[in-house]
C-alpha cells in the first residue's frame, strides 16, 4: 500500500531539492504537479463503499447468522457500532497516527500532524503506486478508514455470545489506537513512488560533488517508512495488518474471556445459515473493493487483484467443500462459504503480487488448511473461538502472507517485487531472491503475531479491571439481546 | 366422547387430514412439536462442532370425536401416517368429560 501524501507545494519543493542536489546538471524545468485522474478517483470512491458493504451488512450478517437467535442483535450491534466509532477515531487522530511521519517513533507509529485532518482539503492529494499518479487525499482517507473499521469488527466473532458491550467498546477503542494504527503505519507508510523516484533520479543526475548529498537524500526518503515496510514485507491489502492482526487478537480474547457456558455440551448451532450465506456473498462482492482498491488506481494491477480475488476464493471454497465431503461425509454450505472467506483472506496480501494460477494454488491450500484448523486443531486445543476468527482469518492470513513471498516471483507468474529507484520514474520488478523475500514475510508474520498477541492481552486485562469482560452467567443464558440491548431479533 | 391425539411425521399431515375428512371428521387441532422415541436423532456438523440432535420435529394432531367414531379415526390415521419406518409416531386416546361449543353453548356430542 501507499501512503505518503503530498500536496502540490510539497512536490514542487521536492523538485527544487532534487535540483539543488544536481548542482552541475543543467537546470531542468520543474515537472508539473500531478493531478488526480477522474477515473482513478471514481474507482477509489466505489472501492471505498464496497469495503463498507463488506462490514455492514456483510460481516454483520455472516457473523449474525452463526450465533444463536438470542444473540443475533448483539453481534449486529457490535459490528455496526465499531464501524461508527472507529470512523470517528480515524478522522480525529487515527489517519494521522497511521499515515504521517512519527518523528523518533516513525518506525512504529505516525504523529499528530494531521489530527483532525489538519491541512487536508479538497486539493490535497495522496500518492499511489505509479509515478506521477495521485488521488484526492480525502478519498485515500476514506478508503483507509474502511480498513480501520472492518479489522476490529472481525475480532468480535471470537468472543461472540458472552462479551459485555461496554467492555467491547472500550477494548476496541484501545485496540485500534495501540494496535491497529501502529500496524497500518508499520506496514503501509512510505514515501510514495514519486519521492523515491525523484530522489533516485537526483542521485543518478548528480555529479561527483553532489553524489554524497544525493545519496543521503535518497536514504532519507527510503528511511521515512514503517518498520515492516523497510524490512521488505509485502502486504497488498492487509494480510498482516487486517487478518493476522485481528485473528490473533481474537484468539487471545476468547482464551482470556473463557468458553461460553455449555460449550461442548449444549446445542450451539447457527441460528440462520441463510443469513450467513448472504453475509458471505456480500463479503466476496465487497472484497473486490478491498483488494483491487488497494492498488489505489484503476490499472492493470487492479485488474490482476480482481482476477485473483475471484479465483482464489472459488478455489478455497471448492477445497473446503470437497475435503469436508471426504473427511466428514457431507459437503456443507457453511463449509463452502467458510472456505470462500478463507480464500479471500489468503489472497488479500497476495492480490496484486501473485499471478492468477498462483492464486488458485493459494486458495486450494488455504481452504484445506483452514478446514483442518477449524475442525480438528481447534477441537484438540479446546479453545472456544465462537466463529473461528483465528482458524480462518489468522491461519488464512498467515498462509497468504507467507505465500505472497513465494508467488510474487515472476517465474511463478507473479508481478515481481516493486522497485522505484533502479529506473527512476517508473516501476520495475526487482531481482527476486526466495530467501530474502520469504524471510521478510516470515518476519512480518511473526512480528504481527507477537505485537498484536501480547498487546491485545494487555488491553484485555486493562478492560477486565475497569469494566469486566464478561456478562453475568444469567445474562449469558438469557442471551445478550435481551440482557444487554433490551430487544429481541425475532418475535414468534 | 374421546380425544384422539396422534404424533405423526410432519410430511404426513395432509394425508392424515384427507383420511379424517373422508370418514366425517370436520375438526382438527395441529401443533408443531419436538420429541424422540425409538427413532434416534441425527448428527449436525457446523465447521468443527458436531451436535447430536435428539429431538426431532413432529406434528401433534388432536381430534375430539364421539365414541362410535374412535375406531374408524384410529384406523384412518394409522393407514395414512404409516411409512413402515421407525418414527411413524403414536396414537393416544383418552376420555373427555365435557365439551362446549363457545358460540352456541351446545354441549357434548352436539358440540363436536
Amino acid at each position: 500500500m501507499n501512503n505518503k501524501t503530498l500536496n502540490r507545494a510539497g512536490l514542487v519543493g521536492l523538485a527544487f531539492a532534487a535540483m539543488a542536489g544536481a548542482a552541475l546538471a543543467q537546470t531542468p524545468a520543474a515537472p508539473p504537479a500531478p493531478v488526480p485522474n477522474k477515473g482513478d478517483t471514481a474507482f477509489m470512491m466505489s472501492s471505498t463503499i464496497l469495503v463498507l458493504l463488506m462490514t455492514v451488512p456483510g460481516l454483520a450478517l455472516f457473523y449474525g447468522g452463526l450465533v444463536r437467535s438470542k444473540n443475533m442483535l448483539s453481534v449486529l450491534t457490535q459490528v455496526f457500532a465499531i464501524v461508527c466509532i472507529v470512523s470517528l477515531m480515524w478522522i480525529i487522530f487515527g489517519y494521522s497516527l497511521a499515515f504521517t511521519n512519527g518523528g523518533g517513533l516513525n518506525d512504529f507509529v505516525g504523529g499528530f500532524s494531521k489530527a483532525f485532518l489538519r491541512g487536508v482539503d479538497g486539493n490535497s492529494v495522496a500518492a499511489t503506486f505509479s509515478n506521477g499518479v495521485v488521488i484526492p487525499e480525502y478519498v485515500y482517507i476514506a478508503f483507509q478508514m474502511t480498513f480501520a473499521c472492518i479489522t476490529p469488527a472481525l475480532i468480535v466473532g471470537a468472543f461472540a455470545e458472552r462479551m459485555k458491550f461496554s467492555a467491547l467498546l472500550l477494548f476496541i477503542v484501545l485496540w485500534v489506537t495501540f494496535i491497529y494504527f501502529p500496524m497500518a503505519h508499520m506496514v503501509w507508510y512510505w514515501g510514495g513512488p514519486d519521492a523515491v523516484g525523484n530522489a533516485a533520479k537526483a542521485l543518478a543526475d548528480a555529479g561527483t560533488d553532489g553524489k554524497a548529498a544525493a545519496q543521503a537524500a535518497l536514504d532519507a526518503v527510503n528511511a521515512d517508512a514503517g518498520m515492516l515496510f523497510k524490512w521488505g514485507a509485502l502486504d497488498f491489502a492487509g494480510g498482516t495488518v487486517v487478518h493476522i492482526n485481528a485473528g490473533i487478537a481474537g484468539l487471545v480474547g476468547c482464551v482470556l474471556i473463557g468458553k461460553r457456558i455449555g460449550f461442548g455440551r449444549e446445542l450451539m448451532a447457527p441460528h440462520s445459515l441463510t443469513m450467513t450465506l448472504i453475509g458471505a456473498a456480500l463479503l466476496w462482492v465487497g472484497w473486490f473493493g478491498f483488494n483491487a482498491g488497494s492498488n489505489l488506481e484503476a490499472n492493470g494491477t487492479a485488474a490482476l487483484a480482481m482476477i485473483n480475488t475471484f479465483v482464489a476464493t472459488a478455489a478455497a471454497a471448492v477445497a473446503w467443500l470437497f475435503v469436508e465431503w471426504a473427511v466428514k461425509g457431507k459437503p456443507s454450505m457453511l463449509g463452502m462459504v467458510s472456505g470462500a472467506v478463507a480464500g479471500l483472506v489468503a489472497v488479500t496480501p497476495a492480490a496484486g503480487f501473485a499471478g492468477p494460477m498462483g492464486s488458485i494454488v493459494l486458495g486450494l491450500v488455504a481452504g484445506a488448511v483452514c478446514f483442518v484448523f477449524c475442525s480438528t486443531v481447534k477441537n484438540a486445543l479446546g479453545y472456544d473461538d465462537s466463529l473461528d476468527v483465528f482458524g480462518i482469518h489468522c491461519v488464512g492470513g498467515i498462509i497468504g502472507a507467507l505465500a505472497t513471498g513465494i508467488l510474487v516471483n515472476q517465474a511463478l507468474g507473479g508481478a515481481g517485487i516493486p522497485d522505484y529507484s533502479t529506473k527512476p520514474g517508473e516501476l520495475v520488478a526487482a531481482t527476486y531472491e526466495f530467501g530474502t523475500a520469504f524471510m521478510a514475510q516470515l518476519k512480518a508474520v511473526l512480528f504481527t503475531l507477537v505485537f498484536s498477541g501480547v498487546g491485545s492481552a494487555i488491553l484485555y486485562k486493562i478492560v477486565d479491571v475497569i469494566v469486566g469482560l464478561r456478562v453475568a452467567p444469567d445474562q449469558e443464558r438469557e442471551g445478550l439481546d435481551i440482557a444487554e440491548h433490551g430487544e429481541r431479533a425475532y418475535h414468534d | 366422547m374421546k380425544i384422539v391425539m396422534a404424533i405423526i411425521k410432519p410430511f404426513k399431515l395432509e394425508e392424515v387430514r384427507d383420511a379424517l375428512t373422508a370418514i366425517g371428521v370436520h375438526g382438527l387441532t395441529v401443533t408443531e412439536v419436538k420429541g424422540y422415541g425409538r427413532q434416534k436423532g441425527h448428527t449436525e456438523i457446523y465447521r468443527g462442532a458436531e451436535y447430536a440432535v435428539s429431538f426431532l420435529p413432529k406434528i401433534k394432531i388432536e381430534v375430539a370425536v364421539t365414541d362410535d367414531l374412535v375406531a374408524k379415526v384410529i384406523e384412518a390415521i394409522t393407514a395414512a401416517a404409516r411409512t413402515g419406518q421407525i418414527g411413524d409416531g403414536k396414537i393416544f386416546v383418552s376420555s373427555i368429560e365435557k365439551a362446549v361449543r363457545i358460540r352456541t353453548g351446545e354441549t357434548d356430542g352436539d358440540a363436536l
